[in-house]
């Protein structure tokens, strides 16, 4: 990424959370700890990881350009200061609730569907549809799990080579979801490191508990070997089973097909 | 097929799931825009007809899926509270932990301000 796009984009970054802090001029005076005065932080496109609940209640209306969120009667914008809109209602109505959830600080770091949305609509990483593709279907060479048809299993250190016809089918396959979906495919294929495994869970083969269990199966063996530690492990299991089930429920809701069933589930 | 259980036990897992999210607000989970939508949806899915329809089970298996993201985020916060979100022990803790007690000088330590 050229130089001169990061400066502007960092620049764009800091003047837009100036605006969706909203701060009155002469600043907050009576405030405790942490908040006092918030480092805007100069790292390429990260929120800070705790500010306190500013806002009392969370809408959702409708714009033109989706459902948008408000918080009192802020409207919610990206860390880039675009309107934050989403394509599917209960999209929305999950976000709005992640908002709601928060109580005294908000924790970014469990707000994942915001995370994700954000993500699609900023496109930090500036990627297209081939380039996340790509990056999804890379899993394939070190995929540890197969219900596969032609894929043998390997013993070496490098894995089956995939036939290019496999390849091409899920390229293809890949390639007639929109670039929501996809940005939400490749969250959840960097999660579980399966292409399988999302595949699975897409298709609604497996449930995200049994997702996440097979993609730590080495994990697990061990954890039933020499024990278990709850601090580490729980805690992990606990945030990636967070992380995967954002994302899958990402992917379905903004499928193109979860659109339709709503409107036959109305008539 | 995943195998997701009755709708039912997806739909109270859920329900109690929001319950214990507006636990800390004031507010009902009842009056809840969630709550709303959730007990409409499973409404208007239990009108279809019961054989093998998969706009069905692929709406349950949504909500299944958002279960799975409300209960994992409240267990990893609560593990963070318990384990992580401590902070740094203070110093009489921390002499504690071996039995030691801070010395208690009246007129304060000769070379603090």
């Amino acid at each position: 990424m050229p130089s001169g796009a990061m400066w502007r984009s960092c620049l764009c970054l800091r003047h837009g959370w100036r605006r969706l802090l909203n701060r009155p001029p002469g600043g907050p005076t009576a405030s405790v700890g942490k908040r006092a005065s918030i480092p805007i932080p100069f790292r390429a496109y990260a929120p800070p990881a705790e500010r306190k609940r500013f806002y009392q209640n969370v809408t959702i209306t409708q714009g033109e350009g989706g459902f948008e969120i408000n918080l009192d009667h802020r409207k919610l914008k990206t860390p880039q200061a675009k309107l934050f809109t989403v394509p599917s209602e209960a999209l929305a109505i999950a976000v709005a609730t992640e908002w709601d959830s928060q109580q005294d600080t908000i924790k970014f770091y469990t707000m994942h569907l915001t995370t994700l949305c954000n993500t699609s609509l900023d496109n930090p990483t500036q990627r297209n549809k081939d380039q996340l593709i790509r990056a999804a279907v890379k899993f394939l060479d070190t995929d540890t799990i197969w219900y596969g048809v032609e894929i043998g299993s390997s013993t070496s250190i490098m894995g089956p080579s995939i036939p290019t016809r496999t390849r091409e089918v899920l390229v293809s396959h890949l390639a007639s979801y929109n670039m929501w979906a996809l940005q939400g495919i490749e969250f959840v294929v960097t999660q579980l490191k399966s292409v399988m495994l999302t595949l699975g869970l897409m298709d609604l083969h497996l449930t995200v508990e049994q997702a996440v269990l097979l993609s730590r199966l080495e994990e697990e063996y061990q954890i039933q070997k020499w024990g278990h530690v709850e601090w580490a492990h729980d805690y992990e299991l606990r945030e990636l089973r967070a992380r995967t089930a954002a994302g899958v429920l990402f992917i379905h809701l903004c499928s193109e097909s979860t659109t339709v069933k709503h409107k036959l589930l109305q008539e | 097929m995943a195998a997701l259980g009755p709708p039912a036990r997806t739909l109270r897992g859920l329900l109690r799931e929001l319950r214990y999210m507006n636990a800390g607000t004031g507010r009902p989970y009842r009056d809840t825009a969630a709550y709303r939508y959730l007990v409409q949806a499973f409404r208007a899915h239990r009108v279809t007809s019961e054989k093998l329809c998969r706009a069905q089970h692929e709406l349950h298996f949504q909500a299944a899926t958002y279960l799975c993201l409300l209960r994992s985020v409240r267990e990893h916060v609560a593990l963070h509270q318990e384990f992580h979100g401590k902070g740094e022990r203070s110093v009489e803790e921390a002499a504690d932990l071996v039995g030691l007690k801070l010395p208690h000088q009246p007129g304060g330590k000769g070379w603090e301000p």
